[in-house]
């Protein structure tokens, strides 16, 4: 995956990388709930302070944490800067021109939002960079009960989506061998267009063969005599988990008061 | 003693479709019994190995109709494999191991695949682990058990897809063409562990495979299905292959001791000689895609009008990227590709445009732009089905010709000479997705040879092809040959070597090795 998001990458295994997917997930579940709760430069920036505090215990390096989240930061830029142009003005106008300008407020906005979108995203990347897709699968199924045929349908699905991004540049070779392409534009679109069909009848295909493998070793065969499948790598919460979102819950109620005390928390909604 | 396997005037019809897959079928297997199913495409050797495995369901919310019986150990097939489920042991009365190695790997990591199967078995956690190691080691997997499946070559994919299914402990191994998809190390080493495997645990066979030189020492039992329904011949294996040996040949399957070559025009093309230089390779080296490192260097070779060049080597070695360069596809990493006069012809300056620089240089097929590149140079790629473009096989005889600028009549003209030239006239309106391998083989290479490339490079064109599509092949390619189309086909096969190379390139160590065997003149 070019993004980086997805890279396994080596992760120093600590006590929170280690930690059970669902735990990790909550945490950053209630960072995302709580930050979203108001837009203030206070709060959001306290949460990503505290976060990059709290690094070193994720076992994630800064260099492995800016390649993953390069993305992310790049997405928290663009839209800092037109909260900035074109957001509500308040406070002193430092600079106008035409539709757009810049005040105090809009500037103060501005780092809101951006801070925001980095506080809420980074839980997300650390999650993903500390989590093997299979261990957070095995984790939905046996902590949250989520429907073994359900994760596991979608466990094989992301490993198809691997093997499709092969078939994709397959494709686009194919495609020059035949003599498409090179026509500007507007032939180019179309040409994409009937690369994404192919892909789609090749995916549909390989997902049909995969269910007869699976179904073939017993897959959804006991659910009808209601007996339960097992899982071969057991996955539970242990107390090292309620302390991490402990931990977790403690930052988000930490940059809400930093945000509270300073005057500058509050609630969207109102 | 019951037979394991037992079939009575059992059929099978898929919802959706008018015709029986199978139909009247009377058949018994005994435990431990090694049975080869043969039978022309569509006769429903794989609708009878999906109905053994307990997959098809012919019930109210069911994906077809059944009739008759299909009976495991006295017990419906389908019902025998939710029983199997349901007893907690993990075992499993059949263990169905299909063609497509990439198709078949459930998670990613190879431990975690092999106990899916355990797991749906209801096998408690303590007692997955030493059995997923056991059916590792069974099939010579030497891996650890967090190795990724995604690092893994086909044929130890298709191993790593037999342990899961082993370590179920089935009492019949359904296998549904295991190695069509297979190099043939690959498809050797497969046969080896299930020979091995078969003769451990004493478990039976039900094999559809059309490779039979390969597999005929493994059963004692042939079974040849006819189309219509119903059971064609029975019985040990050299009397049926005795029997029915020309019926099967026409067939397409390949049997011991009987070469597919067709007679005639098929000799080694000579190498250097009459033809002129079309392409050469001078300091090339390819890189693996994606990382760009190279995994072949300082190539110097070249391409005659009228030779046939085999590409070989082992898997990785970089063999499809060298091809891509020739065709090419893709721009080498070092060194060049160059056209010479009599393939560049007379290019026009439409080449691949580029928003910045100086146009690539005219000798450079991968600068051309992608019309003027398919009528010099023509590629046939290992899965057909990434070439289809068009609804229907007609159309995409058409899109060719049409990119070089023809219309009406002579594009008709063209796609008409070939489909009756590889015998799709009677195709013609067929999607391309909807037809057999065999066929998509042949319309792949038609769709090439429509711009009348004078080089055109194929990558494994010969893979898993019954022995009529191959014997059709190699004729095509041969007389391709003796009207100056320069041929570069990388490939495993040793019979398509013998029977057309006239030079090969050994792919190697990070290097090319030319050879001219002995014999060419």
């Amino acid at each position: 995956m070019s993004t980086g998001l997805l890279d396994p990458g080596a992760v120093r295994p600590t006590v929170l990388a280690r930690a059970n997917p669902v735990a990790k997930l909550a945490v950053s579940t209630l960072l995302a709930v709580v930050l979203l709760l108001s837009v203030d430069v206070v709060t959001a920036g306290t949460a990503v302070a505290l976060e990059l505090l709290a690094l070193p215990l994720v076992g994630l390096g800064v260099r492995g944490l800016l390649r993953r989240s390069a993305v992310l930061l790049l997405a928290a830029v663009p839209v800092s800067v037109l909260t900035v142009l074109v957001g509500v003005d308040s406070g002193a106008v430092l600079l106008e021109a035409g539709p757009l300008s810049v005040s105090t407020g809009s500037l103060e906005s501005g780092a809101a939002v951006g801070l925001r979108v980095v506080a809420i995203a980074l839980p997300g990347v650390v999650l993903l960079a500390t989590t093997d897709p299979t261990d957070l699968g095995d984790a939905l199924a046996q902590v949250l009960r989520i429907s073994p045929r359900f994760v596991l349908a979608a466990l094989a699905a992301f490993r198809v989506v691997d093997v499709l991004a092969e078939e994709w540049q397959q494709l686009g070779l194919a495609r020059r061998a035949r003599g498409l392409g090179g026509d500007g534009l507007l032939a180019g679109v179309r040409d994409v267009a009937g690369r994404v069909f192919v892909l789609l009848v090749i995916a549909v295909r390989r997902a049909a063969v995969l269910a007869t493998a699976m179904e073939a070793r017993g897959f959804g065969a006991g659910e009808r005599r209601g007996a339960d499948r097992t899982w071969a790598r057991p996955s539970r919460l242990r107390a090292s988990d309620v302390l991490v979102v402990a931990g977790g819950a403690l930052l988000a109620a930490t940059a809400t008061a930093a945000g509270v005390a300073a005057g500058t928390w509050q609630l969207l909604l109102t | 003693m019951s037979p394991l396997l037992s079939a009575r005037g059992w059929g099978w019809r898929w919802n959706a479709r008018r015709a029986h897959a199978v139909q009247g079928l009377d058949l018994e297997v005994e435990a431990g019994e090694r049975v080869l199913l043969l039978g022309a495409s569509g006769a429903g050797k794989s609708t009878l190995l999906a109905g053994a495995a307990g997959l098809l369901d012919g019930g109210p919310d069911g994906t077809g109709e059944a009739e008759g019986q299909l009976l495991l150990d006295g017990v419906p097939a389908h019902e025998a494999r939710q029983l199997a489920v349901a007893a907690g042991a993990g075992r499993a009365r059949t263990g169905l191991l299909l063609q497509d190695p990439q198709a078949q790997t459930v998670l990613a990591r190879v431990g975690d695949d092999v106990a899916f199967g355990l797991e749906n078995h209801a096998v408690p956690a303590e007692r997955i682990w030493p059995r997923v190691d056991a059916a590792l080691d069974d099939v010579g997997l030497r891996l650890p058990r967090d190795h990724p499946t995604s690092r893994l070559s086909g044929g130890q994919r298709q191993r790593l897809a037999l342990a899961g299914v082993l370590a179920l402990q089935p009492r019949l191994l359904l296998l549904d063409e295991p190695t069509a998809m297979l190099d043939p190390e690959g498809a050797a080493a497969l046969r080896d562990v299930v020979a091995e495997r078969l003769a451990a645990t004493g478990a039976g066979l039900l094999l559809v495979e059309h490779r039979v030189d390969l597999w005929v020492d493994l059963v004692d039992r042939v079974v040849v299905l006819a189309p219509g329904g119903g059971v064609l011949a029975d019985g040990p294996v050299g009397r049926v292959l005795a029997e029915r040996g020309d019926e099967l040949a026409a067939a397409g399957v390949w049997l011991p001791g009987r070469a597919a070559v067709p007679a005639g025009r098929v000799r080694p093309r000579p190498p250097g000689g009459a033809g002129e230089v079309l392409l050469s390779l001078e300091g090339v080296a390819v890189g693996r895609r994606g990382s760009g490192a190279p995994v072949l260097t300082g190539v110097d070779a070249e391409v005659r009008a009228g030779s046939f060049t085999a590409l070989r080597g082992v898997n990785g070695a970089g063999k499809s990227t060298l091809a891509l360069a020739v065709a090419g596809l893709v721009p080498p990493v070092s060194g060049r590709v160059r056209a010479h006069p009599a393939l560049v012809g007379g290019l026009a300056a439409r080449r691949r445009r580029r928003p910045w620089g100086s146009p690539p240089p005219a000798d450079d097929p991968a600068g051309w732009a992608p019309r003027d590149l398919v009528s010099r140079v023509g590629s046939v790629f290992q899965d057909p089905r990434h070439q289809f473009v068009a609804q229907t096989v007609a159309d995409e005889l058409a899109v060719g010709p049409r990119r070089l600028g023809l219309v009406g009549e002579q594009v008709d003209l063209r796609v008409a000479e070939l489909l009756e030239r590889l015998r799709l006239d009677r195709l013609a309106r067929a999607n391309p997705f909807t037809l057999s391998g065999g066929e998509q083989r042949r319309l792949s290479v038609a769709t090439a040879l429509a711009t009348r490339p004078r080089v055109l490079v194929l990558d494994e064109p010969t893979f898993g092809q019954d022995a009529r599509t191959w014997a059709e092949l190699v004729d095509l390619l041969a007389g391709l040959c003796d009207t100056g189309t320069a041929v570069v086909a990388a490939t495993h096969d040793v019979d398509l070597c013998d029977a057309l190379a006239g030079a090969t390139w050994w792919v190697g160590d990070g290097r090319l090795r030319t050879e001219v065997p002995v014999s060419a003149p």
